[in-house]
């Protein structure tokens, strides 16, 4: 390679560093950076009132699986911490279902619509999006709550006599979530039903299968990608929630988020909740793997 | 021909789902919106049409300041924001891939991949230990700094992404043209390249405007005493009785936002 071309890939390089320098610097002192401090401080010791001590230490992360005997000081494994886990995860989880189940025949519905109105559809999914996560939670509650329109409905309509209690309860923190989160699902699966030539459609009729079999054998196998997108992008924001269990669930169904906040608060451990934050980042960080590879193999199928 | 693949994507009860599923997605919101304008004193039982929520909301001093308090974050941030973005959106884009490209990727759209709770108690770490070191100076306060500086961070990724989405479908033929009839590469940036840009850029401002307004999380672990953005104002609402007063500001909220979804909307469709 000739020396002047060696001087315009570096000149390249330099002004595409310089350019990006600024943007670089406010992400590194007010988003990447501070996560390794986290790290840190999940190796330190709980203060007296909050903070932490200089003393290096394991109990933050021993913290999230056992609790000591306050007399004899023998671990146990810290079912209440397990129970927020296994809610967490298992909430999540409905919740990636939910909006799959509910999400397809949408992203299906507007994607077999007219070229011309597909944008207006689309558009109707992303402001709910774009609105407020508060002011959707917000508005769910409204919806469930005893005295909410849900209840006043069905008791108008004479369903029930009393109010069913919905508000506060895991139920609560399943609905919202997928409210919330819908169009998260709807967005990725859009994208690739957009993609998929219908004409495949006709060609598995033809070959006699019926709408179930074109349905499980042609459609899905195809849109994959697009689930695995769909569900990925549900259950990173859902595993990682913390205003719709807090307005929705009330103090006592905690997810991971917010037993994270309770250790900074009431709870008084940061190493505990430093060490859960990187065990939520590591899990996220985990699916976002499987879904860049997932994304990654749709490219390779292509090319 | 079309017709008959019309027929072929027809799959019985999807069009069904789909209706109840926009249904259901508006139904909460426009109940809200509803009852904002609620003449009762709950937000249980309809009493005619009213405006005197919005008349308590226009009134009490700590709406007024959180509303203040959110727009000036958002203001500062989403043009902070924005101005890096845009240049880290010619950084990346339309040159020769370079050494560390992926890395700058990583980095911008970092904010997007961390759950904002982690974030949140990150920053909440590491500015109780810069506050408590600038003590220690003897610089006492430096008020809607931090919160800025946070909200300045997690808005670059959506500025950025619409930036560079315009930057890559622009011809690169334009600035070589403006090159040849002997425009400085400044020149040729303001005159040529800035106005195509235009559009690119103020979708990804307000984006950025939107997210930034919009935020609960990282504020609520950020702010210090006193400084409730409208977000934060309405979750600490949210624990006592809630009045519809929270309704009429989540409908101004609300109104503003669709305002500057469509024009970001008009700003990126596609012409022709």
């Amino acid at each position: 390679m000739s020396r002047a071309e060696d001087r315009a890939r570096a000149a390249n390089a330099r002004t595409g560093w310089l350019l990006s320098a600024p943007a670089l610097a406010i992400l590194t002192v007010a988003a990447a950076g501070p996560l390794l401090i986290v790290l840190v401080y999940s190796f330190l010791t709980p203060g007296r009132y909050g903070n932490v001590v200089w003393d290096v230490s394991l109990d933050g992360w021993i913290g999230v699986l056992f609790t000591r005997d306050i007399f004899d000081g023998t671990l146990r494994l810290a079912e209440a911490h397990l129970a927020i886990f296994w809610r967490s995860v298992w909430l999540s989880l409905m919740t990636t279902a939910i909006t799959f189940l509910v999400g397809f025949p949408t992203a299906w519905f507007i994607a077999t619509r007219p070229a011309d109105r597909r944008a207006v559809w689309l558009f109707l999914i992303t402001i709910p999006f774009w609105t407020n996560l508060l002011i959707r939670t917000f508005a769910i509650n409204e919806v469930i709550r005893n005295d909410g329109i849900l209840n006043s409905l069905l008791i108008g309509a004479g369903l029930i006599q009393a109010p069913i209690r919905i508000l506060y309860t895991d139920t609560a923190v399943l609905i919202g979530m997928a409210y919330v989160y819908l169009p998260l699902m709807v967005l990725p699966l859009y994208a690739a039903i957009d993609r998929f030539d219908m004409r495949l459609l006709e060609a598995g009729y033809d070959l006699y299968a019926g709408r179930l079999g074109v349905l499980r054998r042609v459609i899905l196998p195809l849109v994959r990608p697009g689930i695995v997108a769909g569900s990925i992008l549900v259950f990173v924001p859902s595993l990682g929630a913390y205003v719709t269990p807090r307005v929705l669930g009330g103090g006592k169904n905690m997810m991971i988020g917010n037993f994270i906040e309770l250790q900074f608060g009431q709870g008084r451990n940061w190493p505990l909740g430093a060490a859960l934050s990187i065990l939520l980042l590591a899990i996220v960080m985990a699916a976002l793997l499987v879904y860049v590879r997932a994304t990654t193999d749709r490219g390779r199928d292509h090319g | 021909m079309a017709d008959r693949a019309f027929a072929a994507t027809r799959i019985p009860g999807f069009a069904t789902v789909a209706v109840a599923v926009f249904a259901v997605l508006y139904l909460p919101i426009l109940t809200l919106v509803a009852y904002s304008f609620n003449a009762n004193n709950s937000i249980a039982d309809w009493g005619g049409l009213s405006l005197q929520w919005y008349a308590t909301a226009w009134e009490n001093e700590a709406v007024k300041e959180a509303t203040v308090r959110s727009l000036v974050i958002a203001a500062v941030a989403s043009a902070i924001a924005t101005a890096v973005a845009t240049m880290a959106a010619l950084g990346t884009t339309r040159r020769a891939r370079f050494r560390g490209q992926t890395f700058i990727y990583v980095m911008i759209n970092q904010p997007l991949m961390v759950p904002e709770i982690v974030t949140a108690v990150a920053l909440l770490i590491l500015f109780g230990v810069v506050r408590q070191a600038l003590r220690g100076m003897g610089v006492v306060d430096l008020g809607l700094t931090y919160l800025i500086l946070a909200h300045s961070a997690f808005c670059i990724p959506f500025a950025y992404l619409p930036i560079r989405a315009r930057l890559e479908g622009m011809d690169l033929s334009l600035e070589t043209a403006a090159a040849d009839l002997y425009a400085t590469p400044w020149r040729a940036f303001r005159r040529v390249t800035l106005p195509i840009l235009a559009p690119g850029i103020m979708a990804g401002a307000m984006l950025a405007f939107v997210i930034s307004l919009d935020d609960v999380v990282i504020t609520e672990f950020v702010k210090s005493g006193g400084q409730d953005t409208l977000p934060t104002y309405m979750l600490g609402q949210m624990r006592r009785a809630i009045t519809p007063e929270v309704n009429a500001i989540s409908t101004a909220l609300l109104l503003l936002t669709v305002i500057l979804l469509t024009a970001f909307f008009l700003l990126t469709r596609k012409r022709g």
